[in-house]
């Protein structure tokens, strides 16, 4: 892993098109500010995780539950 | 060919029936060969099985039916690892975490399951507003609302 140290309002390039600024800095908490072309999607890391954890409960399912639905 | 499925025991499928999904489903990278089969059931359900491994089979459902005000904005990038070119070929679904209690039973809005129905291609996508899709819609709720 890369790490870099920035202060406030300085920024990072990723590849010649993503731009990341750091905003503001209080206390635990970074503000991020990101700038990507469309076509590259930003999400929070949890987002991924919760919806893996959603899957894996959804495999989860008993052949009872699912015979609720047979009418 | 033949392949075991979760619900249905062994069933014949075609070969050309198979979806790939090129980098799996979150949390089940490895598996990348799914087929779609009705499910005996009067609700607008379907079982997503991989065709891979026995006990990897969801439950999925068509989302506007559980809610009919659902609707989303592919992005460039879906698009393309989609290989669309045309909108008829879209075809959506959801997945379904069903609980014991059928009330507190769950379709994933934040999710859904995404295929190119001619070039069978599908990936799992994820939306941006987790507010207005949330990652566990009670169906208790779709199900009222549709009367």
């Amino acid at each position: 892993m890369l790490v870099l140290s920035r202060k406030k309002g300085e920024t990072i390039m990723i590849g010649d098109q993503i731009e990341v600024k750091v905003i503001s800095v209080e206390g635990d908490q970074v503000k991020l500010g990101i700038i990507a072309p469309k076509t590259v999607k930003v999400h929070r890391s949890e987002v991924f995780e919760a919806i893996q954890k959603q899957n894996k409960e959804a495999l989860a399912i008993s052949v009872d539950a699912l015979k609720q639905f047979k009418l | 060919m033949n392949i075991k499925t979760k619900f249905l025991g062994e069933v014949e499928i075609e070969q050309s029936e198979i979806l790939t999904f090129e980098n799996g489903l979150p949390g089940f990278q490895e598996f990348t060969k799914f087929i779609l089969l009705g499910l005996d059931t009067d609700l607008p359900i379907a079982l997503l099985q991989s065709t891979e491994k026995e006990q990897i089979g969801f439950v999925v459902g068509y989302p506007f039916a559980f809610k009919h005000d659902y609707a989303f904005d592919l992005s460039e990038e879906d698009k393309e690892q989609l290989q669309l070119e045309d909108e008829s070929e879209v075809a959506s679904y959801t997945v379904l975490t069903l609980k014991e209690n059928f009330a507190d039973s769950t379709i994933n809005l934040l999710a859904p399951i995404v295929i190119n129905t001619k070039q069978k291609i599908g990936k799992q996508i994820v939306l941006q507003d987790s507010e207005k899709y949330p990652l566990r819609y009670k169906i208790g709720i779709a199900k009222g609302s549709g009367k």
